[in-house]
């Protein structure tokens, strides 16, 4: 039987976007899948060593479950998106849902790969050393290379 | 019923029962029998989906005073 591969591009550096590409990339690599991560534009974020600062914003989040309605004119507020933040980490925390920095690790131990899309790293001048070790930095054709094999293969 | 091993996932969640199972067979050798715990609901038609596509043997899936039991055979 040959190993089923699975590809994944990760766009999104907020909180709640950046469970998804974790989760399966790290339910796939242990059902034997062989499994890449490209993370382009703010999906950099889920590379870099401190995760603490990735974020969940209620604006533009409607669909959002909150403890009471909130107005838009309210989301904005300083310190909301600290507070919605913190909210959700606890939620996460009492209903047992991994860490990222935990899942991020389960997949690093089961050997996905994280393919970092250099020109983003450029535009945004990001400094590697922020970023986690092991990581490879690539572009549009390095990603096709592996995806154009695979069995599932997702946008996120 | 006889187990090699045995693993506790009470109280996490999806996808880390799977992905721990997954771990916790990884030094036992074919044949030998897993025994999971978890509190998930979720697991029930995760263990069974991971036997499926991994080739390990779902021996049993009970639920006992809100606690999931399976019995997974090492392939």
């Amino acid at each position: 039987m040959t190993t089923k591969k699975m590809a994944i591009i990760a766009t999104k550096g907020t909180l709640d976007m950046a469970y998804p590409p974790f989760i399966l990339a790290s339910t796939a690599a242990a059902l034997g899948y062989e499994v890449q991560v490209f993370f382009t534009f703010y999906g950099l974020q889920l590379l870099r060593k401190d995760l603490s600062d990735v974020m969940i914003s209620p604006l533009a989040n409607p669909a959002m479950p909150m403890p009471i309605p909130m107005p838009v004119m309210v989301q904005m507020l300083p310190g909301m998106e600290s507070m919605a933040t913190m909210m959700m980490k606890q939620k996460l925390k009492k209903h047992g849902v991994a860490s990222l920095q935990e899942l991020r690790d389960l997949c690093l131990e089961a050997d996905v790969k994280f393919v970092a899309c250099q020109m983003t790293v450029d535009l945004f001048e990001f400094d590697k050393s922020e970023f986690i070790d092991n990581i490879e930095y690539g572009g549009a054709a390095t990603f096709m290379g592996f995806a154009g094999d695979t069995d599932i293969c997702l946008f996120v | 019923m006889n187990f090699d091993k045995e693993f506790d996932a009470s109280g996490i969640s999806c996808p880390l029962p799977i992905v721990k199972t997954k771990k916790a067979l990884a030094d036992m050798e074919s044949g030998q029998v897993l025994k999971v715990t978890a509190t998930d609901c979720g697991a029930v038609k995760d263990m069974q989906a991971f036997a499926d596509q991994t080739g390990n043997t779902l021996l049993s899936s009970t639920e006992e005073g809100g606690k999931y039991i399976f019995l997974m055979k090492k392939k």
